[in-house]
C-alpha cells in the first residue's frame, strides 16, 4: 500500500512497452490471407512468346517464386540485381508476373487504348526492360489489366510469392527483396518448403 | 541549414522527422501503379448506389486510411471496378465482400468482423467503461464512509465549536481532550 505512488509509473511503463512493440511493426505490411492456400489459377500470355499461354498448373510439382514486377516500378530496379543473382545460382525457378505494364505507368495515358495495342506496347516495354537490366525469369507473363494481381492480393509492386509443388502459396514478400531478406527469410523458407514437400 | 533545423518549432521538426521516416520506410519503396482509367459509373443509379455503399465500407490497401470510394489510388479504382462489375453480374454484396476478404484479408473491411482475435477490440471499450464505472462507484462509496467518520463530532467538540463561533478567543476555550487532532 505504501508504494501506491508507483502505480502511475508502472501504468506508464506498460504503455511504453506497448508503444515500443508497436514501433517494431510495419502497418503497411498487410498479412495475406492466401498463405497456405492454393494460389489462384490463371492462364496468361508469355512475354517472350505471347501466342504461348502459361498456366499456374504448368508449375505443378515444382517449388517456385512468382515475382510481380513492371518496368515503371522503381523499387523493382532496386531488387532486380538480387533476382538476377539468384537466377544465376539456379536455386529456384522465378516466374515474372508483369503487372499493368502500360496502364500502371503514370507517365502514360492508356485510356482509350485498344487492348491489342496495349498488349503490343506492354510486350515491347517489358522485353526492352529485361534486355537492359537482365532477365532472371524462367519466363514472364503479362497481367495487362491487373486482374491476376487482384486475385493474388497484390497491392503494390514488387511483391513475391513462394509457391510449393501443390500450387499452394507458402510465403509472401511485400516490397523489394534485399540480399538480407533473401538470405535470412526467403531461402530458409524455400528449404523448409522443399523438405516438407 | 543545420541551424535552421534547430530553430524549427518543436512540433514542426517532429512532423518533418515523421514525414521523413514515413518516406524512408521500406514498404513505401514499393511502387503503386498510377491511375489509368477515368472513374466509371454504372448506368443504373440503383446499382451505382450499391457500389458506392460497398465502396465506403472497403479499405484502400495503398492509402489505408481511406475507403476505396474516397481513394484515387489505381488499386482503389481497380477494386471499385471489380465491385461494380460483380454487382452488375448479379452477385450479392456479401459475395463481393467475401471475394475481397479472400484476397486481401479482414484488413480490407473498415468494420472488423466479430471473432476470437477481435474480441478485445470489440469488447475492450465496454470492459474499460465498466471498470471505470466500478472504480468510480468504489471511490464514491469510500469517500462517503470517510466523510461520515469525519463529520461525527463528539458533544464536547460541538460545545467548543459553538464557543468559538460565539466569539470567545481560543485561549478561553480549553482544548477538548476528545479533540481528534491537535492543531497547535
Amino acid at each position: 500500500m505504501k508504494a501506491k505512488f508507483l502505480v502511475p509509473l508502472f501504468l506508464f511503463l506498460g504503455l511504453v512497452g506497448f508503444l515500443a512493440f508497436g514501433l517494431t511493426l510495419n502497418p503497411r505490411e498487410v498479412p495475406s490471407p492466401l498463405i497456405d492456400r492454393p494460389a489462384p489459377a490463371f492462364t496468361l500470355a508469355r512475354v517472350d512468346d505471347p501466342s504461348q499461354p502459361f498456366a499456374l498448373a504448368d508449375m505443378r510439382g515444382k517449388v517456385w517464386l512468382l515475382n510481380v514486377w513492371a518496368s515503371w516500378c522503381v523499387a523493382c530496379r532496386q531488387e532486380h540485381p538480387v533476382l538476377v543473382d539468384l537466377a544465376r545460382q539456379k536455386v529456384v525457378p522465378i516466374v515474372g508476373l508483369n503487372y499493368k505494364e502500360v496502364r500502371g505507368d503514370g507517365a502514360l495515358d492508356a485510356r482509350g487504348m485498344a487492348l491489342e495495342a496495349e498488349t503490343g506496347l506492354a510486350i515491347e516495354r517489358a522485353r526492352r526492360w529485361l534486355a537492359e537490366h537482365g532477365d532472371p525469369y524462367t519466363l514472364s507473363v503479362l497481367d495487362i489489366d491487373g486482374r491476376v494481381g487482384i486475385d493474388f492480393g497484390v497491392y503494390g509492386v514488387p511483391e513475391t510469392f513462394l509457391i510449393d509443388g501443390d500450387g499452394k502459396i507458402r510465403y509472401k514478400h511485400i516490397g523489394p527483396i534485399t540480399p538480407e531478406n533473401l538470405q535470412q527469410v526467403i531461402l530458409p523458407k524455400l528449404e523448409e518448403v522443399r523438405r516438407a514437400g | 541549414m543545420r541551424a535552421d533545423r534547430i530553430r524549427l518549432p518543436h512540433a514542426a521538426a517532429r512532423a518533418a522527422a515523421l514525414t521523413l521516416a514515413l518516406w524512408l520506410s521500406p514498404a513505401t519503396a514499393a511502387d503503386a501503379p498510377a491511375a489509368d482509367v477515368a472513374p466509371t459509373v454504372a448506368a443504373d443509379p440503383r446499382l451505382e448506389a450499391d457500389v458506392q455503399e460497398l465502396a465506403h465500407k472497403l479499405r484502400c490497401l495503398v492509402c489505408q486510411n481511406q475507403s476505396i470510394a474516397e481513394s484515387n489510388a489505381p488499386l482503389a479504382l481497380d477494386l471499385r471496378n471489380q465491385v461494380r462489375e460483380q454487382l452488375a453480374a448479379g452477385r450479392s454484396k456479401e459475395d463481393v465482400v467475401d471475394y475481397l476478404v479472400a484476397r486481401y484479408g479482414d484488413f480490407v473491411l473498415y468494420e472488423p468482423p466479430l471473432k476470437g482475435v477481435t474480441l478485445l477490440l470489440w469488447g475492450g471499450p465496454a470492459v474499460l467503461l465498466l471498470a471505470g464505472v466500478g472504480w468510480l462507484a468504489w471511490r464514491v462509496r469510500r469517500r462517503a464512509v470517510e466523510s461520515a467518520a469525519v463529520a461525527a463530532l463528539s458533544e464536547a467538540e460541538h460545545a467548543r465549536a459553538r464557543a468559538l463561533l460565539a466569539g470567545a478567543g481560543p485561549a478561553d476555550v480549553p482544548p477538548s481532550s476528545e479533540s481528534r487532532e491537535s492543531r497547535s
